[in-house]
């Protein structure tokens, strides 16, 4: 009878899960499910067990709860439907989790390390198999940093079951626009890839625009009009220290992109009398022209991850369209070649996805052209003024600027599309989002 | 004013004008009136401009030229805007004007640079062809950093899409 009992309790406690977590994670966390997640995977992670020390300021479960269900690979079982909190594989009970329909179990502690030192261990547990797939203890880190470790471990264990490196512990740079008119300050920020812990990196008076990491991420080229016409910037964003590496007197100084081995700036130079794409050699200073047009905009390079090439936005052909050239220059071809107009490429880093802002009529959207599918384009945004697509390291993910009302703001969506997120960062205008590269430990 | 100074006024911007057509010297219904003030303070034997003109004048008062979507054509009602600031150039050889290129908020910031820069161009080219020296025009683009208005429709965008005349020294 008791054990009727206990059974009795479960059904109910899983049946009251299913119908509440709907609602709930729609108004907890503001992600957008577009489409149905078939092909994602149940996980839970399980609230982490505090073993001595007081509360931390960080849930560390909830931080890679929210990176799962963000990437639109997971998704994370409610919080209000955990209804044992096992805190080692030992704990857990696979019936419990296998009755939730759950996929993936992730169980872990945090211990106090002294001196404000924690340290946090985890499990990852296969529930149908009731295998152990990754158990793990962390550096002892700051208190301050469990939002990196916590990063980290969600990166550990969406590379064990996807097989892909995760890019959840990777930092984001944007740039904001707060005030109206000439009292606006522009910024250029720099933030975890959930948008926690924004940074100022630089702040101006005039507009700024165009931030690109460095490879090693290290530094963070960027466009600046503060001296009046626009010039390109290199800014080491530990030490702030800047330089000052395009100002032609003459046109515009535009578009920064770095090579994949971070020797080189490819930029838009106008000085000659009309805008076309030149590489930089950031040792020796000296400019190559890829672009050789006298009449159309030649703009926003993007290099192919191996380097030899060079996507760019060209008007050619009338309205602007992507094309590709040889990074030493010579001619160009054009790639895109559905929708009124192509803009803004990005490319992920095995060169088969490449993004773009696609215009049709007034309404301008992310697509992805996935060359191994033969050019086919899939839209994943709505528009109607959606623009600068960011692939996360990884490409799983991108980062893309919208517009609320007249207000700007950043999403993030999965390659697929299927989940959507609005990153909640600033008052005023969000805008001109980068993805940087993986970190390094 | 009356007709005879009209159409000597006409006459002498088109000299000075080489894409003057017809229907571009054709008074404007939202023109504010000529200043007759202005003309008169002109040196009556050779009809220049002087550096306070630039204040009075009805016509060089107007320092923003409009473009339709996607393109960089003057329009016919600009073109006489552009003729007197050519004029203001080649008599005030000391002048200098710097040209903001700028566009609607649809597309891309760094594409739209670029078509703010096209725009910029294309009444620098229309100023040195009406007579004003290309040294006198330095052109920069705004793209759609500098918007006057924020809204999602056409009357904001057409206030958006410009090149605005600041001059540097008069």
């Amino acid at each position: 009878m008791q054990k009727l009992t206990q059974t009795l309790v479960l059904v109910l406690a899983v049946l009251l899960a299913l119908i509440t977590l709907p609602a709930s994670a729609q108004s907890s966390l503001n992600i957008q499910i577009v489409k149905g997640t078939l092909s994602s995977t149940p996980i839970t992670v399980v609230p982490f067990a505090l073993q001595g020390g007081s509360p931390p300021p960080t849930d560390v479960a909830d931080v890679i709860h929210n990176d799962f269900n963000r990437s639109g690979k997971f998704r994370a079982l409610d919080k209000s439907s955990i209804v044992e909190l096992p805190s080692q594989g030992s704990d857990i009970k696979f019936d419990t989790w296998r009755l939730l329909k759950q996929d993936y179990i992730v169980v872990g502690r945090i211990k106090d390390a002294g001196n404000g030192m924690v340290q946090v261990e985890y499990e990852l547990w296969d529930v149908n198999k009731q295998q152990s797939l990754l158990s793990q203890a962390m550096q002892p880190a700051p208190v301050g940093d469990l939002r990196n470790v916590a990063h980290q471990i969600a990166d550990a264990i969406y590379q064990k079951i996807t097989g892909v490196r995760g890019a959840f512990w990777t930092r984001i740079a944007y740039i904001t626009a707060v005030g109206l008119g000439n009292n606006t300050t522009y910024s250029l920020l720099v933030a975890d890839s959930d948008g926690f812990n924004p940074q100022v990196v630089a702040r101006s008076k005039e507009s700024l625009l165009s931030p690109a990491w460095s490879p090693d991420g290290k530094k963070i080229a960027y466009v600046s009009f503060e001296s009046g016409n626009s010039n390109i910037y290199v800014q080491d964003i530990t030490t702030g220290s800047r330089q000052l590496v395009e100002s032609h007197p003459k046109g515009i100084n535009g578009a920064p992109a770095w090579s994949p081995d971070g020797s080189k700036l490819a930029v838009a130079l106008s000085f000659s009398g009309n805008l076309n794409i030149y590489v930089l050699n950031m040792a020796s200073r000296q400019e190559t022209r890829v672009t050789s047009d006298n009449l159309s905009i030649n703009t926003q390079p993007v290099w192919s991850p191996d380097g030899q090439s060079i996507y760019f936005t060209s008007d050619r052909s009338g309205r602007p369209q992507i094309y590709q050239t040889s990074a030493s220059g010579g001619g160009a071809t054009r790639i895109s070649f559905q929708g009124q107009n192509n803009q803004n490429v990005a490319v992920g880093y095995d060169g088969k996805q490449i993004a773009m802002v696609q215009g049709n009529g007034n309404v301008y959207r992310i697509a992805i052209m996935d060359q191994s599918l033969g050019g086919q384009v899939r839209f994943v945004s709505p528009g109607p003024y959606d623009e600068s697509p960011s692939f996360a390291p990884n490409a799983s993910m991108l980062l893309y600027a919208a517009t609320d009302g007249t207000r700007g703001v950043l999403y993030s969506v999965s390659a697929d599309g299927n989940v959507r997120q609005r990153l909640v960062l600033s008052d005023g205008d969000v805008r001109e989002p980068s993805w940087g590269p993986y970190r390094e430990r | 004013m009356n007709k005879t100074a009209q159409i000597a006024l006409v006459a002498l911007l088109c000299v000075s004008a080489a894409a003057c057509t017809k229907k571009a010297v054709k008074p404007m219904a939202e023109q504010a009136p000529v200043d007759q003030g202005a003309m008169t303070s002109n040196d009556t034997s050779t009809g220049k401009y002087k550096q306070g003109d630039l204040e009075t004048d009805a016509c060089l008062r107007q320092r923003v030229v409009y473009f339709d979507f996607n393109q960089t054509e003057i329009k016919p009602e600009f073109q006489q805007i552009v003729a007197c600031h050519a004029k203001y150039l080649q008599d005030r050889p000391t002048s200098q004007m710097r040209l903001e290129g700028n566009t609607d908020e649809r597309g891309t910031r760094e594409y739209n640079l670029g078509l703010g820069e096209r725009r910029g161009k294309a009444v620098s080219d229309a100023l040195t062809a009406a007579g004003g020296s290309a040294s006198q025009i330095n052109v920069i683009s705004n793209g759609k950093e500098k918007p006057v208005c924020r809204e999602h429709n056409e009357d904001c965008w057409s206030k958006n899409r410009r090149v605005e005349i600041v001059y540097t020294a008069e």
